[in-house]
């Protein structure tokens, strides 16, 4: 499993993504699934940075395996801040017209949608959020 | 890993704006700089021929658009690929947006 740890930082996202494209550019993954992996990192990972510490700073790590059959990305992210469950947040309407849309909750409603599995935990004072596509 | 925007205009109150690479949180406030400055302006084209990632940071500034031009004109999305036209309809953004 190959493990990455950054500031949990927005400026950080370019790295985080980098780290993830590159391991996900070692198989045969269709540009679909590399988008949409891409985009639950993104949604998952400026979340950390925007709230888990706030006002205060610290770390995210980030651990990405691949392997299974059938072959699955596993992807977890796991920091030390605030106790924060995403999965409890409300689906948002998609049915408003644009004068009537809020955008919150829909960045997480797009990694519910896209992947096949996302699981939280919190343990011993960290946040685990767990995403798995197959692949 | 960046966003480039380029402005093609046809007369004073019409304008294609050409994105290329990324829309994601870091590069959205890039557009929506953008597109406040475009007063006057009642035909707003955005053209996605170029553009290959889109988050729900991209889709906030989509959206903040097509509300300003709901108010004054119209606003027409073009060239979008495969998939970043799966984001729009798993967010219902398909309803609310002119695409062609």
């Amino acid at each position: 499993m190959k493990s990455l740890t950054v500031p949990a930082r927005v400026d950080q996202l370019d790295v985080v993504t980098e780290f993830i494209n590159e391991e996900l550019e070692k198989q045969d993954c269709s540009m679909k699934a590399q988008m949409q992996i891409a985009i639950a990192v993104e949604e998952i990972f400026v979340n950390i940075a925007s709230y888990a510490y706030n006002p205060k700073d610290g770390d995210a790590t980030i651990l990405c395996e691949i392997g299974g059959n059938p072959l699955a990305v596993t992807i977890q992210f796991l920091d030390n801040g605030k106790p924060y469950n995403p999965l409890k947040k409300e689906d948002p309407d998609i049915t408003l017209s644009a004068e009537e849309r809020e955008i919150g909750g829909l960045g997480i409603f797009m990694v519910k949608k896209s992947m096949d599995s996302i699981d939280y935990q919190y343990v011993d004072g960290k946040n685990i959020l767990t995403i798995k596509k197959n692949i | 890993m960046a966003l480039t925007i380029n402005s093609s205009w046809a007369g004073e109150k019409e304008v294609t704006l050409i994105l290329e690479g990324r829309l994601d949180t870091s590069t959205a406030p890039q557009l929506e700089k953008e597109i406040q400055g475009l007063d006057g302006v009642t035909c707003l084209r955005l053209d996605f021929e170029k553009l290959d990632y889109l988050s729900s940071a991209g889709l906030r500034v989509i959206l903040i658009a097509q509300k300003k031009m709901n108010r004054c004109g119209e606003m027409i999305i073009s060239h979008v690929n495969e998939t970043i036209m799966e984001v729009f309809e798993v967010t219902g953004f398909v309803d609310i947006l002119t695409i062609e």
